[in-house]
């Protein structure tokens, strides 16, 4: 009997892949465990491995095709003796079992993506880029890289350290490459002792030295929580303004897909509670690399929020020596004049998908970046709802004590007579991250309910 | 790892043996079962396969008496397995459904029996050997005889906490067996590139806690040291360290491209050092079993396993009402 070999899912994020390479052929015989090919995900390049013993009758999808669907098959395993050609026919016909098994595997274990980037994936305004500035299309993933790259090349003094940042190039691969440009003993791998290394980040950063301190996600940043707010974000004022931390904690936060309660919280909110830091939650990856030089040069720690889901995106970014963007300056990605929303980090994508749809229906929203949460640009959003008179705002956290509460607190303050309705807070859903696949869609904020919300305050 | 030395003359049983034949292939055909669920997409995020080490929790649960505990991080799926677990729910909380331990909401990384004393599968690296050390607190304080095996991995050893916990565990004499399953990486990094004093087991002497290194490759062995530290341990004698050797054949998790180490590296310990193969061998030297009738068990376990699969497959997901459940408990907890 001719079994189906499907394309393989190989990571929490993976939809499609490259089949870069088979390493058997056609007639050869294979058992459990050998390599059959290699496939090129959205971060790595893996070895597939045969699950089952038998001769490979037919490769379906030739080596160096691209986008190749999860659970497309992608050649048949016949038995000893079988004859190929008829296997695979038969194969084929039976499709339709084969299929069921896909449709359970599409409905019950498909990452929640974030929605497909809208057309128009550029802001209107974008004061840090000269006019007739050559892009060039960039992952947030390689936009990261660079950044830190450029920064490196500038300041002996940076370096970058934390689990698997160095002979693993980056456990998401975002220091791909760095390892072989600057050596070991300014790319280091660390123990996996997070409160450890922090702490002695911090230390190096009193030492005079320009510290990145990678956390393999926020979520292990816990272990690391008393070193960061006690010693990085205290020290200047407990020293009378003798001593600043200049120090960089990056990685990723938030959900990733289906990793559930310990490994998808969204600490924008945490950090920005706390004088002290400086927190940065980029969406495009022009944003991602202004923002981590900036990052680096700053005197004073800097909490860098980025998104796993989001390194894999693609946006243009501008071919300049020296792309660096400001703090404290939100951007506007879409001008309008009947609703305000209000996001920051992947919640853009959320947001900006949700603009699409309500601009069907006739209401024009104004899309806002707030890009940094500490400092925090409220008067571009105090000047957008003077106009609009009404606000939505969207992130991925918790809702109690949330960015949103806190600007609908500055709103409520600062621009009381001009709002039309009161503010409403789209947010990730009061509950720990559930790992099924159905309550994940339901606890993480969605464009649908962004688009309810904007209706909401428009009344209607 | 050094080569194993032969048997000469095993101190088991026909019987014994047969067991740990069984519950090693258990946990193998299991794993590769959801390898395969994950390739297809009916598993999703993060899933740390077992592959290589069953032996040591095989050998350890031996050593156990009903009514001990266990607690262990991520890579979890063996322990449930050898500590009674049944197959099914395992495999439909890796599915992410209703008929699953965590009802679904907890996945591959979070799943507990309180019915079988196992306290976690933990995500965070290291978080579960305080916990492990608290258990053991919880049964000196009830004075009720009970140990305490707390898992972690080489990786984990370097997290402060542990040092911590060993500090704790001896100044109170609490009954807790830490077992440091060292399968030689922490993800991409191995021991030797993250660790100066890489005897595991040695790190206990400055607390004066005793312990040992153990061929985590040999069931029999491990189940041999695990008694002798099970008896330390209800004697009162405080907490015992076992650094058990053992090795994980397929990648971190799904998604590592392990270009760590060489093909040559998991084959050699593959084909010269596989716990199963061992075992197996112990059984067909002393005749306790043919070769068909091994085979015989190696079918009745993939129906097992594949009895799981279905199980996994067809239980429906949770009700959405589950999202908003077990935030908070309701009344007092009646924790064993
Ligand atoms: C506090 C924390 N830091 C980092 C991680 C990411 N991570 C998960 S497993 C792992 C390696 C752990 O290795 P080891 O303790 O040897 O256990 P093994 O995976 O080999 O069983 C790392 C770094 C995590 N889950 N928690
Ligand atoms: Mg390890």
């Amino acid at each position: 009997m001719a079994t189906e070999i499907l394309m393989p899912a190989l990571s929490p994020t993976m939809e499609e892949g490259t089949l870069a390479k088979w390493l058997v052929k056609e007639g050869d015989t294979v058992s459990a465990g050998d390599i059959l090919a290699e496939i090129e995900t959205d971060k790595a390049t893996m070895e597939f491995e045969a699950v089952d013993e038998g001769v490979l009758g037919k490769i379906l999808i030739e080596a160096g095709t691209e986008g190749v669907k999860v659970n497309t098959p992608i050649a048949v395993l016949v038995e000893e003796g079988e004859d190929a050609d008829a296997a695979v026919k038969a194969a084929q016909e039976a499709a339709p079992a084969a299929d069921a098994d896909g449709k359970a595997a599409s409905g019950g274990g498909s990452a929640p993506s974030a929605p497909a980037e809208p057309k128009r994936a550029r802001p209107v305004a974008e004061p840090e880029i000269p006019e007739g500035t050559k892009m060039k299309s960039t992952t947030v993933r390689e936009a990261l890289r660079d950044a830190m790259a450029e920064e490196m090349r500038r300041d002996d003094d940076v370096f970058l350290m934390g689990e698997e940042v160095a002979e693993y190039q980056g456990a998401y691969k975002i220091s791909q490459g760095l390892l072989d440009e600057f050596g070991a003993k300014r790319v280091i791998d660390t123990p996996i002792t997070e409160h450890g290394f922090a702490g002695l980040g911090v230390g190096a950063a009193f030492g005079g030295l320009r510290p990145i301190v990678e956390f393999m996600t926020f979520n292990f940043a816990m272990q690391a929580v008393d070193q960061i707010i006690n010693s990085a974000a205290k020290t200047l004022y407990m020293s009378g303004g003798q001593m600043g931390c200049p120090i960089v904690f990056r990685g990723p936060n938030g959900a990733a897909a289906r990793v559930a309660a310990q490994h998808s919280q969204d600490y924008a909110a945490w950090y920005a509670h706390i004088p002290g830091l400086k927190v940065v939650q980029p969406y495009s990856a022009a944003d991602a690399k202004g923002l981590l030089k900036t990052a680096i040069r700053d005197p004073n720690p800097v909490i860098f929020l980025e998104n796993e889901i989001l390194y894999g995106r693609s946006f243009e970014v501008p071919v300049l020596d020296d792309f660096t963007i400001p703090f404290g300056k939100a951007r506007i990605w879409r001008e309008g004049k009947d609703v305000t929303l209000v996001s920051f980090g992947i919640g853009m994508a959320h947001t900006l998908q949700a603009a699409d749809a309500l601009a069907k229906e006739g209401i024009e929203a104004e899309v806002i970046d707030l890009r940094t949460l500490r400092p925090l640009d409220t008067a571009t959003v105090i000047e957008s709802v003077k106009k609009t008179n009404r606000c939505v705002t969207v992130e991925e956290g918790f809702p109690v004590c949330s960015i949103g509460n806190h600007i609908s607190a500055v709103l409520m303050q600062e621009a009381f007579d001009w709002l039309d309705a009161p503010v409403i807070n789209c947010t990730g859903k009061d509950v720990p991250m559930p790992y099924a696949a159905n309550l994940e869609k339901l606890a993480l904020v969605t464009a649908k309910e962004v688009v309810e919300a904007a209706r909401a305050v428009t009344y209607r | 790892m050094a080569t194993r030395k032969p048997p000469a003359k095993p101190n088991t049983s026909k019987e014994e043996l047969l067991t740990f034949y069984r519950e090693m292939l258990l946990i193998r055909r299991f794993e590769e079962k959801a390898g395969q669920l994950y390739g297809m997409g009916l598993i999703g995020g993060f899933c740390h396969l077992y592959i290589g080490q069953e032996a040591v929790v095989v050998g350890l649960e031996a050593a156990a008496e009903e009514g001990d505990k266990r607690v262990t991080s991520y890579r979890d799926h063996g322990h449930m397995l050898a500590c009674g677990m049944d197959p099914k729910g395992v495999m439909a909380e890796l599915t992410g459904r209703e008929g699953g331990y965590s009802k679904g909401k907890g996945g591959s990384m979070h799943m507990f029996s309180k019915e079988r004393h196992f306290y976690g599968g933990h995500g965070i690296v290291g978080a579960q050997v305080p916990i492990g050390a608290g258990l053991a607190f919880s049964d000196k304080y009830k004075d009720n005889g009970r140990v305490t095996f707390t898992y972690f991995g080489d990786g984990a050893a370097n997290q402060g906490q542990v040092a911590e916990t060993y500090n704790m565990a001896q100044l109170w004499s609490l009954p807790v067996i830490f077992v440091i399953e060292n399968n030689q990486y922490a993800m991409g990094t191995s021991v030797k590139r993250s660790t100066m004093s890489p005897d595991f087991w040695e790190r206990g002497a400055s607390y004066g806690i005793a312990g040992e290194a153990v061929d985590g490759m040999d069931v029999l062995a491990v189940k041999a040291a695990g008694e002798k530290a099970v008896a330390h341990c209800r004697a009162g004698k405080g907490p015992y360290i076992l650094e058990i050797m053992t090795y994980r054949y397929r990648g971190h998790s799904m998604s590592d491209p392990a270009k760590y180490r060489s093909r040559e590296e998991v084959q050699k310990i593959r084909e010269e050092r596989d716990a199963i193969e061992h075992v197996r061998e112990l059984i067909l030297q002393g005749k306790h079993a043919t070769e068909d009738e091994l085979k015989e068990i190696d079918k009745e376990i993939k129906a097992v396993v594949n009895e799981a699969a279905e199980f996994a497959k067809e239980s429906p997901e949770p009700a959405l009402d589950e999202l908003y459940t077990d935030i908070y408990a309701e009344t007092a907890p009646q924790n064993a």
